[in-house]
């Protein structure tokens, strides 16, 4: 009986927070829905009057290609900076040699950056290999700085694997990419689900590299298609929200779907620094 | 990946196919402005079907992000063909004498049009002596905009001409228990163009005009006076007017909460879209004692130096700067044309007022705007507005507004 | 281990160092460089000619009263954004972690905020906590307030001035906000690590007779301690270099109540055309984050060796 009540208390606690955090998704969700008229700051917590889906229709339709180009701009920079990740991952954990570990904290330490700073010089770079501009600039941007994140979370994957794995396939003469292959890449999945969470919701949602890399509409990403909803005088906030919310979607399902296996990816081994 | 060909292929057979391209950078990305900008380019390609326009824009921030992006790309040299930006010093003091641009003077003769814009703003838009850039569109930065129902209630019958007149309608209004002036300064830039009105009302529109070409000294008893009546307005301000920004303030007028403010002429474009008429649920007038000024905010396209297609982007500026293309552009953005001669049926009745007042009363650059000043000055002009706003100390601000004027080398002594 | 093996390693890893080496630490330089230079006008970054300047950019940002309060800004900031963060993200894993019915449900809730747009959510979070015209027209988040009869904590918000000390209380509702993004990840950290302890040593101090209070100290918050280091790092960097969202929540804020150095870089380096003072700005955001990470990164190594 105890434990029942002790359970409806904890019911209650868990209710108490999710309202809380949906709370500001209500009024995303309700301002979307709402004609121009309708929305001010006084009248935020009403549910639309006249509920439209002008909102929706609109930013679809102007979203759509930019939903396209972030999906092209995504997936490949997702799988790159994983596949890179891993493989340095590998060699960070399982090879011993002097001054590695230092190495490692130096490419570590480019996740820290604050990448506004290197806003000029990376586009004068882009420039010169003739790639700015381009999703493919962004895609090699994206990765760049994204493999010591990558790097961070399969090494730190790959430690909890016991070295005695590794070193009796060597005895039986498997090479350093046959033990890559054989023993440890299949055993990866988990950390891959991290990792590819992480840079995707990442990649999707980025904006400064994003705005600066891509002037022309028909190659931008979804994040920048959103901010240009807006003209730069007059926001009609209903599309605004709509348009948020579509792009919103894909990040979602991916929480969905592999969110079971997140958590899972977190608990083997990668959360610990 | 298969896609992703597909589309680079699809891309390069429109390359191909097409021969020719002109890139136009701007950050007209919504409303009016790119209904505007898509029939420019729509009548474009009716002249030039072989061209093929690339609309690059950039949005955000009121053009913050797209001048953060056409100047890293300047600065790779990789300009654009032509790309929009305020008349005047923002120009000039970050393109122009770096030598980034080309002068167009000659093309403006060749075409007929040098004569055809007021001389006040081609001032504006030249450096010694030389044009750089074709105005498009002009907005009126010194207007009070007002809910005319509420006018009536405070027994408002003519339009204040004075400050002190001015003062008298906003006690009663907060009296009445409204909002009696609105802002919305989360972008700063608002506090600014109030500012630079109140600064022009003290100065005239002679001195202050001055003040940018070295010719009057910002250490003056004006300057002193414009601080003393911001801070007179200050306690008339919504109390969370931090919380927005300038269509918030608008809308404060909108739902009948505010009685005025004072914005650009964009402010009537806001609210003909929520469904007003102008001159029946709001009204207008000049910013008091700036009636024979009209502040001027006015958008510009002009021609980098090394531009990949120069003669495109030439046909580009013929058109921005001709009766037709100004007047396909300006009904559609809510502003007004830049040229004298352009047809004045197609305007509204704010609009035809505003056309009036541009033909005859003295021009004048804006600071918020970029046209007076460089950008960094409007930044710091920006920062000390904020900070005065706040804590109200006039001896602190004229101080700063002195240090920062000195920096900028213009005249304090 | 062999020797070709170490080098074949090497070699597997050096395109990784030299990219990182390049696009890192070269664009580190470069911006180092930079900030000691002169380029506080276009023109002069254009023309590309290096005069030094020595500290001068840094000197006048430390006599910028406008950079003092970013510094305390962050400071305040991060503090309790880490804290709100690891707190929430503890007591939501604690509650979850017990396989209710429906928590599959609770979790996706508490992480969805992540997969949201920062530059979204600020604009959402500016509507949330804009005051309206207290007292008489709320708006925003008093509106309920009001409504649930606690219109005593009506408030201004992010508009306020007020401070404690150095610490601008308009940061509150930006901190609130940050948190609501963030404490899910936390939480996420948290319950891997909750599920990882092994359900015999639980079992074993219950039998012994402790409360779950002392079961939760005593035997599980050992192995949460590392995670909790490895979450204040993450954490911390997020915050030490917050821009999205503040910049579309509230921005500077009154008299800078809410600025955070990156907004002020960004203005410097893109509106005012000072390159080498905005690029002083971002050296020292940068020394800021070595000064919490490098100790953390020598010290965690130096464990794994």
């Amino acid at each position: 009986m105890r434990k029942k009540y002790g359970n409806l208390g904890i019911y209650i606690v868990l209710l108490i927070f999710s309202f809380f955090f949906l709370l500001p998704i209500y009024m995303l969700l309700a301002t979307s829905f709402k004609p121009l008229v309708e929305i001010g700051m006084g009248s935020m917590w009403l549910l639309p009057k006249q509920p439209s889906l002008e909102g929706f229709t609109d930013s679809i339709k102007r979203l759509s290609p930019n939903l396209l180009n972030s999906f092209l701009l995504v997936i490949p920079a997702t799988i790159f900076s994983c596949i890179l990740g891993s493989i340095n991952g590998y060699i960070f954990s399982k090879i011993r040699f002097r001054g590695i570990n230092l190495l490692f904290m130096c490419v570590l330490f480019g996740m820290f950056i604050p990448y506004q700073s290197v806003l000029f010089p990376l586009i004068q770079f882009l420039q010169e290999i003739k790639l700015y501009g381009t999703i493919w600039g962004l895609i090699i941007t994206h990765v760049i700085y994204g493999l010591p994140i990558t790097t961070l979370i399969f090494r730190n994957y790959y430690m909890e694997v016991p070295d005695e794995m590794l070193e009796a396939a060597g005895i039986d003469g498997a090479g350093l990419f046959k033990s890559y292959f054989l023993i440890l890449f299949p055993l990866s999945i988990p950390g891959f689900v991290v990792a590819v969470i992480w840079q995707f919701t990442n990649i999707w949602n980025e904006f400064l590299f994003a705005v600066t890399i891509t002037s022309d509409p028909k190659k931008q990403p979804i994040t920048v298609a959103l901010v240009n909803l807006a003209g730069s005088q007059m926001v009609q906030w209903n599309l605004q929200m709509a348009g948020a919310v579509v792009a919103a979607i894909p990040t979602l399902l991916v929480y969905i779907f592999l969110g079971k296996y997140f958590i899972r990816g977190l608990m083997s081994g990668s959360v610990k620094g | 990946m298969k896609k992703f060909t597909v589309l680079m292929c699809a891309i390069l057979i429109a390359f191909v196919a097409f021969g020719s391209q002109v890139e136009i950078f701007s950050w007209w990305t919504g409303g009016g402005e790119e209904a505007g900008l898509l029939a420019l380019i729509k009548l474009y390609n009716q002249l030039y079907p072989g061209v093929q326009v690339i609309n690059a824009t950039v949005a955000g921030g009121a053009g913050t992000n797209a001048k953060a992006v056409l100047k890293t790309r300047m600065l790779g040299g990789n300009p654009p063909d032509s790309f929009q930006v305020h008349a005047g010093m923002e120009l000039s003091d970050t393109y122009v004498i770096p030598g980034k641009m080309e002068p167009i003077t000659n093309y403006l003769k060749e075409w007929g049009m040098y004569d055809k814009f007021p001389e006040d703003i081609m001032k504006i838009c030249s450096y010694e002596g030389e044009v750089y850039s074709i105005p498009v569109n002009v907005h009126r930065g010194n207007v009070v905009f007002y809910n005319t129902a509420i006018a009536k209630e405070i027994g408002m019958t003519t339009a204040p001409k004075t400050w002190k007149e001015f003062f008298g309608l906003l006690e009663k209004a907060q009296k009445a228990g409204y909002v009696a002036i609105s802002l919305g300064d989360t972008g700063k830039w608002t506090a600014t163009h109030l500012f630079e009105n109140v600064m022009l009302s003290q100065f005239g529109p002679y001195k202050y005009n001055m003040l940018w070409t070295g010719d009057q000294t910002f250490n003056h008893v004006a300057l002193t006076e414009a601080f003393e009546i911001m801070k007179k307005i200050v306690p008339y301000f919504n109390k969370d007017h931090a919380a927005g920004d300038w269509q918030d303030a608008s809308r404060l007028i909108f739902e009948k909460k505010a009685f005025c403010n004072v914005m650009g002429d964009w402010a009537e474009g806001y609210f003909k879209e929520m469904g007003w008429t102008p001159g029946k649920e709001f009204g207008w007038f000049a910013v008091p004692e700036t009636d024979v000024a009209f502040m001027i905010v006015s958008d510009t396209f002009g021609l980098p130096k090394g531009a990949p297609n120069k003669e495109n982007a030439l046909r580009w500026l013929k058109l921005v700067g001709s009766v037709e293309g100004q007047d396909l552009f300006n009904p559609l953005k809510g502003s007004i044309p830049a040229r004298v001669d352009a047809d004045k049926s197609k305007y509204d009745v704010y609009l035809q007022w505003a056309m009036a007042d541009f033909s005859v009363k003295a021009l004048s650059p804006s600071i918020a705007h970029g046209s007076a000043a460089p950008e960094s000055f409007a930044t710091m002009l920006n920062d000390i507005l904020n900070r005065f706003v706040s804590d109200v100390n006039v001896n602190q601000a004229v101080k700063s507004v002195l240090e920062a004027a000195e920096e900028e080398g213009y005249l304090v002594k | 281990m062999h020797k070709k093996k170490k080098w074949l390693g090497f070699l597997i890893i050096s395109p990784t160092l030299v990219v990182i080496g390049v696009f890192v630490y070269g664009f580190i330089g470069a911006t180092v460089r930079a900030s000691l230079s002169d380029w506080n006008s276009f023109r002069k970054l254009l023309s590309g000619e290096f005069v030094f300047s020595g500290l001068r950019n840094y000197e006048r940002l430390f006599a910028d009263w406008r950079f003092q309060t970013d510094m305390w800004n962050t400071l305040f900031f991060t503090v309790f954004f880490l804290f709100g963060c690891l707190l929430i993200g503890l007591i939501l894993a604690a509650l979850l972690d017990r396989n209710l019915k429906g928590g599959r449900i609770f979790q996706s809730i508490f992480l969805f905020p992540m997969a949201l747009s920062l530059v979204v959510t600020g604009t959402v979070w500016r509507w949330f906590f804009a005051p309206g015209i207290l007292p008489n027209d709320p708006a925003g988040v008093n509106v309920l307030l009001g409504q649930v009869g606690l219109k005593s904590l009506q408030w201004g918000w992010f508009t306020v001035t007020d401070t404690i000390g150095p610490f601008n209380l308009a940061l509150v509702p930006v901190i609130i906000a940050a948190v609501w993004q963030l404490s899910g990840y936390t939480m996420a950290m948290y319950l891997a690590g909750l599920r990882a302890i092994p359900e015999s040593m639980t079992e074993a101090a219950r039998v012994d007779g402790a409360s779950g209070w002392q079961i939760f100290w005593k035997v599980k918050w050992p192995f949460l301690k590392p995670i909790t280091l490895s979450a204040m790092i993450i954490l911390g960097h997020i915050s030490l270099k917050i821009f999205d969202l503040v910049y579309s929540m509230t921005g500077s804020g009154p008299k800078n109540v809410t600025d955070m150095p990156s907004i002020y870089m960004f203005e410097k380096t893109f509106r005012s055309n000072r390159y080498a003072e905005g690029s002083a700005i971002a050296v020292i955001m940068l020394l800021m984050v070595a000064v919490v990470i490098i100790p953390y990164l020598v010290s965690t190594l130096r464990k794994s060796d």
